[in-house]
């Protein structure tokens, strides 16, 4: 009964510490971030070393999955599982490549983390800025972070100037699919052309 | 006439607006395409403008000094308090309408005819553009067909008939300038105004536009979201950015 006992005391110990320990805030999540890509494209790394390390960072901490899943909107219900899984492997390497091209050529960006507002059970926004240099105003960055798991939390969505991504992404899909008379296999090579 | 022929346009615009709003409008990008094939064409047109004067003419200016170009830039939002001003009014906006007019008085005087900003240190925040197309959607006019007109880019029939409300006496900086025949003013003192406002834009914009051409695999269909979810955000007039977004449809996307 002892040894029961302890081994239950031990358990619960191990699992409160490791919730205190290992559970990240979101702004200190998405500052973590922000400063590991920043040293990245500081670095004296060549492009495509720089390109690799970014979308490291992308696979760790970004929902590729979900976010892949936002942006085939309502095309996501129609879609058969063939096709959910040609789309799902797509969408990795298009987020992936675009990701890192649209971030490689920023040198040394400093972002500031300025607050971070808990919109619902499953999201909080993390609002930062984007400091101004001599050749571009400052700019806003807003953070939507998945937070369903608060020990894994995942970026879902960035809101540049009220601008978001994610959104842009959706609506640029549909498009694609609707002009082709709702073909989900145009979208499908248009992303192929992409990764090429 | 060619105000009548601006005129026309704008009730055609206006009978297809009243045909796109059938009250099951998503905001942003499912807004109706009415001249797909026009804007198509026209957006083309403007990329290929783009390409040979204005990206060059923005490259041109950032190699200018640094307070040559926030000089300008200062001058051109200086001048566009005369027409938010008028929109904040018709907006209900009292409040906005005080600090935009005290920020084109000493802007104007102390601050240099607007080159330099000297009322944001004295406490007159500077707060966003607002333009008759943004007072008509506070009024609750829906944005109707989306449009792309040559040169000035995206839009919709609701910010065109906007702009034609500046063309026609709308705009004070318009009817100082070129409208009315004034001793101190000039029409190409407009024309400059518009052209450097658009350069000095496109300036600070030129990484982000060709990293969106670069990334999109439907670059029409991108600057369309983007221009559409710009003038949301203009029109809640919000000073947090991420309340302008819908969140719907984030909620039924679950992984683990």
């Amino acid at each position: 009964m002892k040894i029961k006992n302890l081994i239950l005391f031990v358990f619960l110990l191990i699992f409160s510490f490791s919730n205190v320990t290992f559970s990240k805030e979101p702004a200190k999540f998405i500052g973590e971030i922000t400063s590991e890509a920043s040293s990245v494209l500081a670095s004296e790394d060549s492009k495509e070393n720089k390109i690799l390390k970014l979308k490291k960072i992308a696979e760790n901490n970004v929902d590729i999955l979900g976010i892949g899943l936002y942006s085939l909107g309502k095309h996501r219900k129609t879609i058969n599982n063939d096709q959910k899984k040609t789309y799902n492997k797509l969408f990795r390497e298009y987020f992936l490549k675009s990701f890192s091209n649209r971030l490689v050529d920023y040198s040394d960006p400093k972002i500031e983390i300025q607050s971070e507002e808990k919109v619902s059970e499953k999201y909080t926004i993390v609002r930062s800025l984007l400091v101004a240099t001599d050749k571009r105003p400052e700019v806003k960055l807003d953070w939507r972070v998945y937070t369903k798991d608060p020990n894994n939390p995942l970026i879902r969505d960035l809101v540049i100037e009220g601008l978001s991504l994610a959104r842009t992404q959706k609506e640029e899909f549909n498009s694609i699919i609707v002009s082709n008379n709702n073909n989900v296999d145009a979208l499908f090579n248009n992303l192929r052309e992409f990764i090429k | 006439m060619k105000k009548t022929i601006y005129f026309s346009l704008i009730c055609l615009f206006l009978s297809f607006n009243a045909l796109a709003d059938d009250g099951t409008r998503k905001p942003g990008g499912d807004l109706k395409e009415c001249w797909e094939g026009f804007n198509k064409a026209t957006f083309s047109l403007n990329q290929t403008l783009d390409g040979i004067l204005f990206e060059p003419l923005a490259k041109g200016y950032r190699y200018l000094p640094s307070p040559i170009r926030t000089g300008t830039s200062n001058m051109v939002s200086n001048i566009s308090n005369l027409m938010t001003i008028p929109n904040n009014l018709l907006q209900g906006d009292f409040k906005s309408a005080a600090n935009n007019t005290m920020r084109l008085v000493v802007n104007s005087t102390l601050g240099i005819l607007g080159l330099f900003d000297v009322a944001t240190g004295l406490g007159y925040e500077k707060l966003d553009k607002e333009d008759y197309g943004q007072t008509l959607a506070s009024w609750g006019m829906e944005p109707g067909c989306y449009i792309v007109l040559p040169i000035l880019g995206p839009s919709t029939a609701r910010d065109a008939f906007g702009q034609a409300i500046s063309f026609f006496g709308g705009d004070p900086w318009y009817n100082i300038t070129s409208e009315n025949d004034t001793r101190y003013f000039k029409d190409s003192d407009y024309f400059f105004s518009k052209m450097a406002d658009g350069i000095d834009f496109r300036a600070k914009n030129i990484e982000a536009f060709n990293s969106i051409k670069k990334n999109s695999i439907d670059f029409y269909a991108s600057v369309k979201s983007l221009y559409l979810q710009d003038r949301e955000r203009k029109i809640s007039n919000s000073g947090i950015i991420t309340d302008a977004l819908d969140d719907s449809d984030w909620e039924d996307i679950e992984i683990n």
